[in-house]
């Protein structure tokens, strides 16, 4: 099939889907936020409840359109969605899209970071555990994959802190950059020595699932019909596995891996908040604490579209790394979706069951 | 116990098919009853002694204010001179509770979705796009807006952690479900007059339950760390209650002072039920899984 045709089909499929998804998503998300018994107006009085009599309440309420029916509240919630709108954050005195243009650049670089780390450390785990299959280090790393797959990411990130930052004074344990610096004065060394401890934090959830896969993919590499033939010629497992077994592990690898990039955003509201990380989690954290509804539901929207994203990338490097997927009807990708692959199987091994 | 752990998790052995078998120290099914041994006493330890502290033992006392550990205080004392092994006991008491309400509640919603999905093609459709919802947003968002949604404290936390576990293991039900009813065997018995529920207990029950049974503990580990994480970024369970989150959270303000105890021991004790339980599962799930073929 075409390559270009086969795009255009792609991504009709894609719309399709999104065209029932996404407002299903807005429903769900305005009910879970409408029937939450925080009071928007006490929310928004908060410190000055003093200052603020019932007459005023009230007069903020009919403001706000409060007393209206909930549909048409939803769907003047819509109309501004629609228009770019997302309402005003209480806890940052701005607007929440300007809160997420703010903040986001701070998360991506983290979670990019999280992800490239937990890439590379994962597949080059898998890739050896496949070679020594049944030996001691197969038996240690598939040990350790296990622990971190049930370990606490954010314990984890305390117990960096006490060694790293704490008794060894090597990294800092704070922030995005050394305080009392503007954005200008900070190098780039300074960052990246701030960016090591929570992006290794964050890492942790992608780390396991991948070790897995690429062992499992590996090792069904090293006993086809290919690796058989080289091994007769005298080739060794890991030479093999590094050399033309690469592609065979990785490409299915950096797929599981983006497919799972929205359990590590999940890691990266506990680590932004741990690290105060001056990004997307830590605003999230900050908004389901005080009450900013508006703040929270824009920022589930944001995560929503970038889980979206990830899942369309891991689509298009699937297709694109393996030539064969792409003859496929695009219909059975739904099926996969539901069916058990081994792809969605293992991408979900952290987020929850078999 | 850590060690027994450790070694049932080392000795899960890989099944290539063309690998000849090697004689492993346990077989697949006693290696399930010894993880779950693990674990139940693990978890039954720990309710036991957490109902039999006395109430006055986790008395303020500033005479043994942040001590290290040592064999008086095994696992150190807090800030307020408080023992740091009975609170983490007791946090995990709390925790264990929370972990098998959400692994019932969970486990219940996906038997019962799981299957509808599988009989029914509306109610297929309806429960896919449940899932897919489900899962498109990252888990940890997702449980943030229900406990919020549910007014946050430990309503909100219960709430949030049963009510999101269940899509995986529905997915898997509705799957081998599906499976078996498609199954040539089945369409035998429908031929000779059988009627649908005697198919369904003679046919797909026996199918069901080892999955049902493995994804119920499987559940366990992901709810408790989920509870954990949640009362860490304090929109869980309240200060004042006994949680290996909240305990974590304050010592993340200690960690400067270097009391590295106070994080240390209750984040082992939750890693280690956790752990048991996913070894548990995972060993229950190869143990009925008629692929595996190793028994």
């Amino acid at each position: 099939m075409k390559w270009s045709s086969w795009l255009i089909r792609f991504f009709l499929e894609r719309m399709q889907r999104l065209l029932w998804l996404v407002p299903l998503a807005m429903v769900g998300l305005f009910t879970l936020i409408r029937i939450a018994p925080v009071d928007p107006v006490q929310a928004y009085v908060g410190a000055r409840v003093a200052l603020v009599g019932p007459e005023q309440r009230q007069a903020i309420a009919t403001a706000w359109g409060l007393n209206d029916p909930i549909p048409e509240q939803f769907l003047r919630w819509l109309g501004h969605l629609l228009r770019g709108d997302l309402g005003d954050s209480m806890l940052f005195n701005a607007s929440v899209s300007e809160v997420i243009m703010a903040r986001w650049p701070a998360s991506l670089s983290l979670i990019g970071a999280a992800f490239m780390l937990a890439f590379v450390v994962g597949t080059s785990l898998g890739l050896i555990a496949a070679a020594y299959k049944g030996r001691w280090p197969d038996r240690i790393i598939r040990a350790f994959a296990i622990t971190l797959a049930v370990s606490p990411g954010f314990w984890l990130a305390l117990l960096f802190i006490a060694l790293f930052a704490v008794s060894l004074g090597w990294l800092p344990a704070c922030c995005s950059a050394p305080p009392g610096l503007t954005l200008g004065e900070v190098t780039w060394g300074e960052r990246l020595r701030h960016l090591i401890l929570p992006a290794a934090t964050v890492s942790i959830v992608g780390i396991a699932p991948l070790i897995m896969h690429t062992r499992a993919r590996a090792g069904g590499f090293l006993e086809g019909a290919a690796a058989r033939h080289l091994k007769a010629h005298g080739a060794r497992d890991l030479p093999l596995l590094l050399g033309p077994g690469l592609r065979h592990a990785l490409g299915p690898a950096l797929t599981v891996h983006l497919a799972g990039a929205g359990e590590l955003i999940g890691g990266s509201v506990l680590a932004e908040s741990i690290f105060s990380w001056p990004g997307l989690g830590e605003a999230t954290v900050r908004a389901a604490k005080g009450g900013d509804a508006p703040l929270l539901m824009g920022v589930a929207l944001a995560t929503l579209a970038m889980v979206f994203i990830g899942n369309l990338l891991a689509d298009l490097a699937a297709h694109l790394l393996d030539p064969r997927l792409r003859n496929r009807p695009l219909g059975e990708a739904r099926r996969r979706r539901w069916g058990l692959s081994h792809e969605s199987g293992s991408a979900n091994m952290t987020g929850g069951q078999p | 116990m850590t060690d027994l752990a450790q070694d049932v998790a080392l000795a899960e052995e890989p099944s290539f098919p063309s690998e000849p078998v090697r004689r492993s120290r346990l077989s697949v099914r006693r290696r399930a009853m010894l993880s779950g041994a693990v674990a139940l006493t693990l978890v039954l330890g720990v309710l036991i002694v957490a109902a039999f502290i006395p109430a006055d033992t986790l008395r303020v006392n500033p005479a043994t204010r942040m001590l290290a550990p040592s064999l008086e205080h095994l696992f150190g004392t807090d800030l307020l001179g408080r023992d740091m092994l009975l609170r983490t006991t007791l946090a995990l008491g709390q925790s264990v509770g929370i972990g098998l309400f959400a692994a019932v509640v969970s486990t219940a919603l996906s038997v019962m979705l799981g299957l509808v999905a599988s009989v029914n093609r509306v109610a297929d459709r309806i429960v896919g796009v449940a899932t897919e919802l489900f899962l498109g947003l990252p888990h940890f968002v997702l449980l943030m807006l229900v406990a919020y949604a549910a007014g946050g404290g430990v309503r909100g936390v219960i709430l949030a952690v049963g009510l999101t576990h269940w899509p995986r293991l529905a997915r898997v039900l509705r799957h081998e479900a599906q499976r078996v009813m498609a199954s040539d065997y089945v369409a035998v018995s429908r031929g000779l007059g059988r009627s649908p529920l005697w198919v369904a207990r003679r046919h797909l029950l026996p199918h069901l339950i080892p999955q049902i049974v493995a994804g119920f503990v499987l559940i366990f580990p992901h709810a408790i760390l989920h509870e954990a994480g949640l009362s860490f970024l304090g929109l869980g369970v309240p200060p004042h209650l006994p949680s290996i989150g909240v305990i974590l959270s304050e010592s993340l303000r200690a960690l400067g002072s270097g009391l590295w105890w106070l994080a240390f021991f209750p984040g082992l004790g939750l890693l280690l039920v956790a752990l048991s339980f996913e070894v548990f599962g995972e060993s229950l799930r190869r143990a009925t899984d008629p692929d595996e073929g190793v028994a």
